[in-house]
Protein backbone atom coordinates (compact mmCIF):
# COMPACT_ATOMS: atom_id res chain seq x y z
CA UNK A 1 0.00 0.00 0.00
CA UNK A 2 1.19 3.51 -0.83
CA UNK A 3 -0.16 6.64 0.87
CA UNK A 4 0.63 8.70 -2.20
CA UNK A 5 -1.46 6.47 -4.49
CA UNK A 6 -4.24 6.27 -1.89
CA UNK A 7 -4.54 10.08 -1.84
CA UNK A 8 -4.35 10.31 -5.64
CA UNK A 9 -7.16 7.74 -5.83
CA UNK A 10 -9.28 9.57 -3.25
CA UNK A 11 -8.75 12.83 -5.16
CA UNK A 12 -9.87 11.23 -8.40
CA UNK A 13 -13.02 9.78 -6.81
CA UNK A 14 -13.92 13.12 -5.19
CA UNK A 15 -13.38 14.92 -8.49
CA UNK A 16 -15.74 12.46 -10.19
CA UNK A 17 -18.35 13.16 -7.53
CA UNK A 18 -17.90 16.96 -7.72
CA UNK A 19 -18.32 16.89 -11.51
CA UNK A 20 -21.83 15.57 -10.91
CA UNK A 21 -23.48 18.74 -9.58
CA UNK A 22 -26.92 17.25 -9.24
CA UNK A 23 -25.67 14.40 -7.05
CA UNK A 24 -23.74 16.87 -4.87
CA UNK A 25 -26.92 18.91 -4.41
CA UNK A 26 -28.97 15.84 -3.52
CA UNK A 27 -26.34 14.55 -1.09
CA UNK A 28 -26.19 17.83 0.78
CA UNK A 29 -29.84 18.86 0.77
CA UNK A 30 -31.99 15.73 0.97
CA UNK A 31 -31.15 14.48 4.51
CA UNK A 32 -31.66 17.94 6.01
CA UNK A 33 -35.03 18.26 4.24
CA UNK A 34 -36.24 14.81 5.32
CA UNK A 35 -35.20 15.42 8.91
CA UNK A 36 -37.09 18.74 8.77
CA UNK A 37 -40.11 16.85 7.47
CA UNK A 38 -39.89 14.30 10.30
CA UNK A 39 -39.57 17.11 12.81
CA UNK A 40 -42.78 18.69 11.46
CA UNK A 41 -44.56 15.29 11.54
CA UNK A 42 -43.53 14.84 15.19
CA UNK A 43 -44.44 18.42 16.02
CA UNK A 44 -46.35 17.44 19.18
CA UNK A 45 -43.68 15.05 20.49
CA UNK A 46 -40.24 16.71 20.50
CA UNK A 47 -38.81 13.97 22.77
CA UNK A 48 -39.67 11.36 20.08
CA UNK A 49 -38.01 13.56 17.47
CA UNK A 50 -34.89 13.79 19.64
CA UNK A 51 -34.55 10.03 19.27
CA UNK A 52 -35.70 9.55 15.64
CA UNK A 53 -33.96 12.64 14.27
CA UNK A 54 -30.70 11.57 15.88
CA UNK A 55 -30.89 8.07 14.36
CA UNK A 56 -31.70 9.57 10.95
CA UNK A 57 -28.52 11.66 11.15
CA UNK A 58 -26.55 8.40 11.04
CA UNK A 59 -28.98 6.49 8.79
CA UNK A 60 -28.65 8.90 5.86
CA UNK A 61 -24.88 8.76 5.39
CA UNK A 62 -25.15 4.98 5.85
CA UNK A 63 -27.62 4.69 2.96
CA UNK A 64 -25.82 7.27 0.84
CA UNK A 65 -22.47 5.57 1.11
CA UNK A 66 -23.96 2.17 0.40
CA UNK A 67 -25.58 3.47 -2.78
CA UNK A 68 -22.76 5.54 -4.20
CA UNK A 69 -20.09 2.98 -3.37
CA UNK A 70 -21.94 0.03 -4.84
CA UNK A 71 -22.68 1.93 -8.04
CA UNK A 72 -19.30 3.61 -8.56
CA UNK A 73 -17.46 0.36 -7.86
CA UNK A 74 -19.77 -1.52 -10.18
CA UNK A 75 -18.89 1.06 -12.85
CA UNK A 76 -15.19 0.46 -12.18
CA UNK A 77 -15.74 -3.28 -12.56
CA UNK A 78 -17.89 -3.17 -15.70
CA UNK A 79 -16.25 -0.16 -17.39
CA UNK A 80 -12.82 -1.80 -17.54
CA UNK A 81 -11.15 0.81 -15.32
CA UNK A 82 -10.74 -1.69 -12.47
CA UNK A 83 -8.95 -4.11 -14.80
CA UNK A 84 -6.77 -1.25 -15.98
CA UNK A 85 -5.99 -0.14 -12.43
CA UNK A 86 -4.98 -3.70 -11.58
CA UNK A 87 -2.16 -3.42 -14.14
CA UNK A 88 -0.93 -0.16 -12.52
CA UNK A 89 1.00 0.21 -9.23
CA UNK A 90 -2.37 0.67 -7.43
CA UNK A 91 -2.78 -1.89 -4.63
CA UNK A 92 -6.26 -3.14 -3.70
CA UNK A 93 -5.95 -1.43 -0.34
CA UNK A 94 -5.02 1.88 -2.03
CA UNK A 95 -8.27 1.69 -3.96
CA UNK A 96 -10.45 0.68 -1.00
CA UNK A 97 -8.94 3.24 1.39
CA UNK A 98 -9.12 5.85 -1.39
CA UNK A 99 -12.85 5.16 -1.64
CA UNK A 100 -13.22 5.38 2.14
CA UNK A 101 -11.42 8.75 2.25
CA UNK A 102 -13.36 10.23 -0.66
CA UNK A 103 -16.81 9.06 0.34
CA UNK A 104 -16.05 9.59 4.04
CA UNK A 105 -15.47 13.24 3.12
CA UNK A 106 -18.81 13.31 1.26
CA UNK A 107 -20.52 11.73 4.28
CA UNK A 108 -18.90 14.27 6.61
CA UNK A 109 -20.20 17.15 4.47
CA UNK A 110 -23.66 15.62 4.42
CA UNK A 111 -23.66 15.07 8.18
CA UNK A 112 -22.41 18.62 8.80
CA UNK A 113 -25.32 20.14 6.85
CA UNK A 114 -27.97 17.81 8.29
CA UNK A 115 -26.66 18.13 11.87
CA UNK A 116 -26.46 21.93 11.68
CA UNK A 117 -30.05 22.10 10.47
CA UNK A 118 -31.26 19.58 13.07
CA UNK A 119 -29.46 21.07 16.09
CA UNK A 120 -29.74 24.77 15.23
CA UNK A 121 -33.15 25.03 13.59
CA UNK A 122 -35.18 21.95 14.47
CA UNK A 123 -34.44 21.85 18.18
CA UNK A 124 -32.81 18.41 18.18
CA UNK A 125 -31.32 17.90 21.62
CA UNK A 126 -28.80 15.49 23.11
CA UNK A 127 -27.23 15.36 26.57
CA UNK A 128 -23.85 14.39 25.16
CA UNK A 129 -21.44 16.33 22.90
CA UNK A 130 -22.12 16.98 19.21
CA UNK A 131 -18.69 15.75 18.16
CA UNK A 132 -19.59 12.26 19.40
CA UNK A 133 -22.71 12.32 17.19
CA UNK A 134 -20.52 13.39 14.28
CA UNK A 135 -17.98 10.64 14.93
CA UNK A 136 -20.69 7.95 15.09
CA UNK A 137 -22.21 9.23 11.84
CA UNK A 138 -18.85 9.03 10.02
CA UNK A 139 -18.09 5.49 11.23
CA UNK A 140 -21.63 4.44 10.28
CA UNK A 141 -21.17 5.93 6.82
CA UNK A 142 -17.99 3.86 6.42
CA UNK A 143 -20.08 0.78 7.26
CA UNK A 144 -22.37 1.70 4.36
CA UNK A 145 -19.32 2.09 2.11
CA UNK A 146 -17.85 -1.27 3.11
CA UNK A 147 -21.15 -3.08 2.54
CA UNK A 148 -21.59 -1.34 -0.82
CA UNK A 149 -18.09 -2.40 -1.83
CA UNK A 150 -18.92 -5.99 -0.93
CA UNK A 151 -22.27 -6.22 -2.76
CA UNK A 152 -20.88 -4.57 -5.90
CA UNK A 153 -19.19 -7.92 -6.55
CA UNK A 154 -22.57 -9.64 -6.78
CA UNK A 155 -24.24 -7.22 -9.16
CA UNK A 156 -23.58 -7.08 -12.87
CA UNK A 157 -25.74 -4.03 -13.60
CA UNK A 158 -26.61 -0.80 -11.77
CA UNK A 159 -30.21 -2.00 -11.72
CA UNK A 160 -29.17 -5.06 -9.71
CA UNK A 161 -26.96 -2.99 -7.42
CA UNK A 162 -29.95 -0.86 -6.42
CA UNK A 163 -31.96 -4.04 -5.68
CA UNK A 164 -29.46 -4.84 -2.94
CA UNK A 165 -30.73 -1.84 -0.96
CA UNK A 166 -33.85 -3.67 0.30
CA UNK A 167 -31.71 -6.74 1.03
CA UNK A 168 -28.83 -5.18 2.97
CA UNK A 169 -29.92 -1.72 4.09
CA UNK A 170 -33.66 -1.83 4.76
CA UNK A 171 -33.69 -4.74 7.28
CA UNK A 172 -30.95 -2.99 9.25
CA UNK A 173 -32.94 0.26 9.29
CA UNK A 174 -36.10 -1.57 10.45
CA UNK A 175 -34.32 -3.56 13.13
CA UNK A 176 -31.88 -0.98 14.47
CA UNK A 177 -34.47 0.76 16.64
CA UNK A 178 -35.45 3.50 14.19
CA UNK A 179 -39.11 2.55 13.78
CA UNK A 180 -39.55 0.49 16.95
CA UNK A 181 -37.42 -0.08 20.04
CA UNK A 182 -35.43 -3.31 19.70
CA UNK A 183 -36.36 -4.51 23.23
CA UNK A 184 -40.06 -4.52 22.27
CA UNK A 185 -39.62 -6.79 19.24
CA UNK A 186 -40.29 -10.54 19.13
CA UNK A 187 -37.55 -12.38 21.04
CA UNK A 188 -36.00 -14.04 18.01
CA UNK A 189 -36.01 -10.73 16.17
CA UNK A 190 -34.07 -9.12 19.03
CA UNK A 191 -31.41 -11.75 18.35
CA UNK A 192 -31.34 -10.74 14.68
CA UNK A 193 -31.19 -7.08 15.65
CA UNK A 194 -28.23 -7.80 17.92
CA UNK A 195 -26.40 -9.42 15.01
CA UNK A 196 -26.73 -6.40 12.71
CA UNK A 197 -24.01 -3.74 12.91
CA UNK A 198 -26.30 -0.73 12.42
CA UNK A 199 -28.00 -1.60 15.74
CA UNK A 200 -24.76 -0.75 17.54
CA UNK A 201 -24.57 2.64 15.84
CA UNK A 202 -28.03 3.37 17.22
CA UNK A 203 -27.00 2.13 20.68
CA UNK A 204 -23.98 4.43 20.59
CA UNK A 205 -26.18 7.38 19.58
CA UNK A 206 -28.60 6.58 22.41
CA UNK A 207 -25.68 6.70 24.85
CA UNK A 208 -24.82 10.20 23.59
CA UNK A 209 -28.43 11.22 23.84
CA UNK A 210 -28.83 10.15 27.47
CA UNK A 211 -25.44 10.96 29.03
CA UNK A 212 -23.77 14.35 29.26
CA UNK A 213 -20.35 12.68 29.20
CA UNK A 214 -19.03 10.20 26.65
CA UNK A 215 -19.51 6.72 28.13
CA UNK A 216 -17.49 3.53 27.92
CA UNK A 217 -20.61 1.85 26.50
CA UNK A 218 -20.63 4.31 23.62
CA UNK A 219 -17.02 3.48 22.79
CA UNK A 220 -17.79 -0.24 23.01
CA UNK A 221 -20.79 0.08 20.66
CA UNK A 222 -18.77 2.21 18.26
CA UNK A 223 -15.98 -0.37 18.34
CA UNK A 224 -18.47 -3.04 17.21
CA UNK A 225 -19.51 -0.85 14.26
CA UNK A 226 -15.88 -0.21 13.42
CA UNK A 227 -15.11 -3.93 13.64
CA UNK A 228 -17.93 -4.58 11.16
CA UNK A 229 -16.42 -1.93 8.86
CA UNK A 230 -13.07 -3.71 8.92
CA UNK A 231 -14.59 -7.16 8.27
CA UNK A 232 -16.80 -5.93 5.42
CA UNK A 233 -13.89 -3.99 3.89
CA UNK A 234 -11.61 -7.03 3.96
CA UNK A 235 -14.37 -9.17 2.41
CA UNK A 236 -15.01 -6.45 -0.17
CA UNK A 237 -11.32 -6.06 -1.01
CA UNK A 238 -11.16 -9.84 -1.49
CA UNK A 239 -13.75 -9.49 -4.29
CA UNK A 240 -11.40 -7.19 -6.22
CA UNK A 241 -9.57 -9.75 -8.31
CA UNK A 242 -6.41 -9.00 -10.18
CA UNK A 243 -6.97 -11.98 -12.46
CA UNK A 244 -10.41 -12.83 -13.77
CA UNK A 245 -11.86 -15.26 -16.23
CA UNK B 1 18.57 -15.75 -31.98
CA UNK B 2 18.05 -12.34 -30.32
CA UNK B 3 18.76 -11.96 -26.60
CA UNK B 4 16.05 -12.64 -23.99
CA UNK B 5 12.67 -11.84 -25.53
CA UNK B 6 10.58 -9.01 -24.03
CA UNK B 7 7.53 -11.26 -23.99
CA UNK B 8 7.87 -15.04 -23.87
CA UNK B 9 4.78 -17.25 -24.01
CA UNK B 10 5.15 -21.00 -23.61
CA UNK B 11 2.35 -23.54 -24.05
CA UNK B 12 -0.29 -21.08 -22.83
CA UNK B 13 -3.69 -22.71 -22.27
CA UNK B 14 -6.75 -20.67 -21.30
CA UNK B 15 -10.31 -21.87 -20.80
CA UNK B 16 -13.17 -19.47 -20.29
CA UNK B 17 -15.88 -21.42 -18.58
CA UNK B 18 -15.71 -24.83 -20.22
CA UNK B 19 -14.77 -23.44 -23.61
CA UNK B 20 -11.08 -23.68 -24.53
CA UNK B 21 -10.02 -20.26 -25.86
CA UNK B 22 -6.26 -20.65 -26.22
CA UNK B 23 -5.08 -24.17 -26.99
CA UNK B 24 -1.39 -24.21 -26.10
CA UNK B 25 0.12 -21.20 -27.84
CA UNK B 26 3.79 -20.22 -27.72
CA UNK B 27 5.73 -17.28 -29.07
CA UNK B 28 8.65 -15.00 -28.28
CA UNK B 29 8.51 -11.26 -28.93
CA UNK B 30 11.77 -9.30 -29.18
CA UNK B 31 12.28 -5.96 -27.46
CA UNK B 32 12.00 -2.84 -29.60
CA UNK B 33 9.53 -4.33 -32.07
CA UNK B 34 5.90 -3.89 -33.04
CA UNK B 35 4.07 -7.20 -33.17
CA UNK B 36 0.63 -7.44 -34.72
CA UNK B 37 -1.86 -9.89 -33.28
CA UNK B 38 -4.38 -10.61 -36.00
CA UNK B 39 -7.41 -12.79 -36.20
CA UNK B 40 -11.17 -12.73 -36.57
CA UNK B 41 -13.26 -11.64 -33.60
CA UNK B 42 -13.72 -14.49 -31.16
CA UNK B 43 -10.37 -16.02 -32.06
CA UNK B 44 -8.90 -15.32 -28.61
CA UNK B 45 -7.00 -12.06 -29.25
CA UNK B 46 -8.26 -10.29 -26.16
CA UNK B 47 -7.69 -13.39 -24.02
CA UNK B 48 -4.09 -13.58 -25.26
CA UNK B 49 -3.55 -9.89 -24.53
CA UNK B 50 -5.07 -10.18 -21.06
CA UNK B 51 -2.73 -13.11 -20.37
CA UNK B 52 0.26 -10.94 -21.29
CA UNK B 53 -0.79 -8.12 -18.94
CA UNK B 54 -1.65 -10.67 -16.26
CA UNK B 55 -5.37 -10.05 -15.78
CA UNK B 56 -6.46 -13.37 -17.28
CA UNK B 57 -6.71 -16.58 -15.26
CA UNK B 58 -4.73 -19.16 -17.17
CA UNK B 59 -4.96 -22.94 -17.10
CA UNK B 60 -1.48 -23.90 -18.18
CA UNK B 61 1.81 -22.68 -19.59
CA UNK B 62 3.84 -19.60 -18.70
CA UNK B 63 3.87 -15.96 -19.75
CA UNK B 64 7.03 -13.99 -18.97
CA UNK B 65 7.33 -10.25 -19.59
CA UNK B 66 10.72 -8.51 -19.24
CA UNK B 67 11.94 -11.59 -17.41
CA UNK B 68 9.16 -11.49 -14.77
CA UNK B 69 5.91 -13.49 -14.55
CA UNK B 70 3.12 -11.60 -16.36
CA UNK B 71 1.16 -9.28 -14.06
CA UNK B 72 3.69 -9.51 -11.22
CA UNK B 73 4.36 -6.49 -9.06
CA UNK B 74 7.67 -5.34 -10.59
CA UNK B 75 5.94 -5.09 -13.98
CA UNK B 76 3.16 -2.74 -12.89
CA UNK B 77 5.21 0.38 -13.56
CA UNK B 78 6.70 -0.93 -16.79
CA UNK B 79 3.80 -2.40 -18.75
CA UNK B 80 0.84 -0.37 -20.01
CA UNK B 81 -2.41 -1.87 -21.22
CA UNK B 82 -5.03 -0.22 -23.40
CA UNK B 83 -8.28 -2.19 -23.36
CA UNK B 84 -10.55 -2.54 -26.34
CA UNK B 85 -13.35 -0.40 -24.90
CA UNK B 86 -11.88 2.85 -23.64
CA UNK B 87 -11.20 2.29 -19.93
CA UNK B 88 -11.53 5.87 -18.75
CA UNK B 89 -13.74 7.70 -16.27
CA UNK B 90 -16.74 9.16 -18.09
CA UNK B 91 -17.37 11.71 -15.35
CA UNK B 92 -13.86 13.18 -15.53
CA UNK B 93 -12.43 15.50 -18.17
CA UNK B 94 -9.85 14.24 -20.65
CA UNK B 95 -7.19 16.16 -18.73
CA UNK B 96 -8.27 14.75 -15.35
CA UNK B 97 -8.28 11.20 -16.72
CA UNK B 98 -4.78 11.38 -18.15
CA UNK B 99 -3.46 13.33 -15.14
CA UNK B 100 -4.82 10.62 -12.82
CA UNK B 101 -3.05 7.76 -14.59
CA UNK B 102 0.07 9.93 -14.92
CA UNK B 103 0.03 10.62 -11.17
CA UNK B 104 -0.18 6.89 -10.35
CA UNK B 105 3.25 6.61 -11.98
CA UNK B 106 4.61 9.79 -10.39
CA UNK B 107 4.29 11.85 -13.55
CA UNK B 108 3.05 15.43 -13.62
CA UNK B 109 0.46 17.55 -15.41
CA UNK B 110 2.87 18.78 -18.08
CA UNK B 111 3.55 15.21 -19.14
CA UNK B 112 -0.18 14.51 -19.14
CA UNK B 113 -0.78 17.47 -21.46
CA UNK B 114 1.99 16.25 -23.79
CA UNK B 115 0.37 12.81 -24.01
CA UNK B 116 -2.98 14.46 -24.78
CA UNK B 117 -1.42 16.53 -27.56
CA UNK B 118 0.28 13.44 -28.92
CA UNK B 119 -3.05 11.69 -29.57
CA UNK B 120 -4.53 14.85 -31.08
CA UNK B 121 -6.90 15.59 -28.18
CA UNK B 122 -5.40 18.97 -27.20
CA UNK B 123 -8.51 20.87 -28.27
CA UNK B 124 -10.76 18.64 -26.18
CA UNK B 125 -8.70 18.43 -23.00
CA UNK B 126 -11.36 20.09 -20.83
CA UNK B 127 -14.30 18.05 -22.15
CA UNK B 128 -15.89 15.35 -20.02
CA UNK B 129 -14.90 11.94 -21.33
CA UNK B 130 -18.55 10.83 -21.31
CA UNK B 131 -19.37 13.47 -23.95
CA UNK B 132 -16.67 12.37 -26.42
CA UNK B 133 -17.15 10.36 -29.60
CA UNK B 134 -15.99 6.73 -29.67
CA UNK B 135 -12.73 7.53 -31.43
CA UNK B 136 -11.97 10.38 -29.04
CA UNK B 137 -12.53 8.08 -26.06
CA UNK B 138 -10.12 5.56 -27.57
CA UNK B 139 -7.49 8.28 -28.01
CA UNK B 140 -7.96 9.47 -24.43
CA UNK B 141 -7.55 5.90 -23.20
CA UNK B 142 -4.39 5.64 -25.28
CA UNK B 143 -3.03 8.89 -23.84
CA UNK B 144 -3.51 7.40 -20.34
CA UNK B 145 -1.09 4.62 -21.37
CA UNK B 146 1.39 6.75 -23.36
CA UNK B 147 1.89 9.12 -20.43
CA UNK B 148 3.56 6.31 -18.48
CA UNK B 149 6.34 5.89 -21.06
CA UNK B 150 6.03 2.11 -20.76
CA UNK B 151 8.67 -0.43 -21.74
CA UNK B 152 5.95 -2.76 -22.95
CA UNK B 153 2.76 -1.36 -24.44
CA UNK B 154 -0.11 -3.75 -25.07
CA UNK B 155 -2.99 -2.43 -27.14
CA UNK B 156 -6.25 -4.21 -27.87
CA UNK B 157 -7.72 -2.95 -31.17
CA UNK B 158 -6.55 0.63 -30.60
CA UNK B 159 -7.46 2.03 -33.99
CA UNK B 160 -11.07 0.89 -34.36
CA UNK B 161 -13.28 3.71 -35.59
CA UNK B 162 -10.47 6.23 -35.90
CA UNK B 163 -10.07 8.84 -38.59
CA UNK B 164 -7.50 7.57 -41.17
CA UNK B 165 -5.25 10.58 -40.52
CA UNK B 166 -5.21 9.94 -36.75
CA UNK B 167 -4.68 6.24 -37.40
CA UNK B 168 -1.68 7.03 -39.54
CA UNK B 169 -0.29 9.33 -36.85
CA UNK B 170 -0.79 6.71 -34.17
CA UNK B 171 1.06 4.09 -36.17
CA UNK B 172 3.92 6.56 -36.68
CA UNK B 173 3.88 7.05 -32.93
CA UNK B 174 3.98 3.27 -32.32
CA UNK B 175 6.96 2.98 -34.66
CA UNK B 176 8.70 5.83 -32.81
CA UNK B 177 8.14 4.12 -29.46
CA UNK B 178 9.56 0.86 -30.81
CA UNK B 179 12.55 2.73 -32.26
CA UNK B 180 13.10 4.07 -28.75
CA UNK B 181 13.33 0.50 -27.43
CA UNK B 182 9.72 -0.14 -26.33
CA UNK B 183 7.99 -3.40 -27.19
CA UNK B 184 4.50 -3.15 -28.62
CA UNK B 185 1.85 -5.82 -29.00
CA UNK B 186 -1.10 -4.53 -31.01
CA UNK B 187 -4.19 -6.52 -31.86
CA UNK B 188 -6.20 -5.69 -34.92
CA UNK B 189 -8.57 -7.22 -37.37
CA UNK B 190 -7.62 -4.76 -40.08
CA UNK B 191 -5.16 -6.36 -42.46
CA UNK B 192 -3.87 -3.09 -43.89
CA UNK B 193 -2.31 -2.37 -40.49
CA UNK B 194 -0.41 -5.64 -40.55
CA UNK B 195 2.17 -4.27 -42.95
CA UNK B 196 3.30 -1.72 -40.36
CA UNK B 197 4.32 -4.47 -37.93
CA UNK B 198 7.73 -6.11 -37.64
CA UNK B 199 6.14 -9.43 -36.91
CA UNK B 200 2.69 -10.94 -37.20
CA UNK B 201 0.87 -13.49 -35.10
CA UNK B 202 -2.23 -14.88 -36.73
CA UNK B 203 -4.62 -16.38 -34.24
CA UNK B 204 -7.41 -18.62 -35.41
CA UNK B 205 -9.60 -20.78 -33.22
CA UNK B 206 -7.21 -20.56 -30.29
CA UNK B 207 -3.98 -21.41 -32.15
CA UNK B 208 -1.32 -19.41 -33.94
CA UNK B 209 -1.40 -20.37 -37.60
CA UNK B 210 1.38 -17.92 -38.46
CA UNK B 211 4.23 -16.28 -36.55
CA UNK B 212 6.45 -14.50 -39.05
CA UNK B 213 7.49 -11.18 -40.61
CA UNK B 214 5.10 -9.72 -43.20
CA UNK B 215 7.66 -10.14 -45.98
CA UNK B 216 8.37 -13.79 -45.14
CA UNK B 217 4.65 -14.54 -44.91
CA UNK B 218 4.07 -13.17 -48.39
CA UNK B 219 7.08 -15.04 -49.77
CA UNK B 220 6.15 -18.35 -48.10
CA UNK B 221 2.61 -18.26 -49.42
CA UNK B 222 3.52 -16.80 -52.81
CA UNK B 223 0.94 -14.06 -52.44
CA UNK B 224 1.13 -10.30 -53.01
CA UNK B 225 -0.78 -9.07 -49.99
CA UNK B 226 -1.28 -10.26 -46.42
CA UNK B 227 -5.00 -10.79 -46.75
CA UNK B 228 -4.29 -13.31 -49.51
CA UNK B 229 -1.44 -14.83 -47.50
CA UNK B 230 -3.72 -15.50 -44.55
CA UNK B 231 -6.45 -16.95 -46.74
CA UNK B 232 -3.83 -19.21 -48.26
CA UNK B 233 -2.70 -20.40 -44.82
CA UNK B 234 -6.24 -21.05 -43.62
CA UNK B 235 -7.12 -23.04 -46.76
CA UNK B 236 -3.91 -25.01 -46.43
CA UNK B 237 -4.79 -25.89 -42.82
CA UNK B 238 -8.33 -26.83 -43.70
CA UNK B 239 -7.07 -28.94 -46.59
CA UNK B 240 -4.77 -30.78 -44.19
CA UNK B 241 -7.63 -31.68 -41.86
Amino acid sequence: MSLRITFITAGRILRQLLNDHRTVGLILAVPALIIALISAIMDEAPQVFDKTGLILLAAFPFMLMFMITSITLLRERTGGTLERLMTTPTAKLDLVVGYALAFGTAAAAQTAVAATVAFAFLGLDTQGPTWAVFLICIVTSLLGMALGLFVSAFATTEFQAIQFMPVIVVPQLFLCGLIWPADQMAGWLQGVSDALPLTYAVKALTEVQLNPDVTADMWADLAVVFGAVVVATVLGAATLRRRTN
Amino acid sequence: MPSTPAIAVTDLVVDRGKRPVLKSVSTAISAGTVTGLLGPSGSGKTTFIRSVVGTQKTKGGTVTVLGEPAGSKPLRGRVAYVTQDASIYRDLSVKANVAYFAALYGRGRAEAMRAIERVGMGDHADKLAGNLSGGQKTRTSLACALVIGPEVLVLDEPTVGLDPVIREELWDRFRELAAGGATLLVSSHVMDEADRCDRLLLLREGRFIADDTPADLRAATGTANLEAAFLHLIRELEGAN
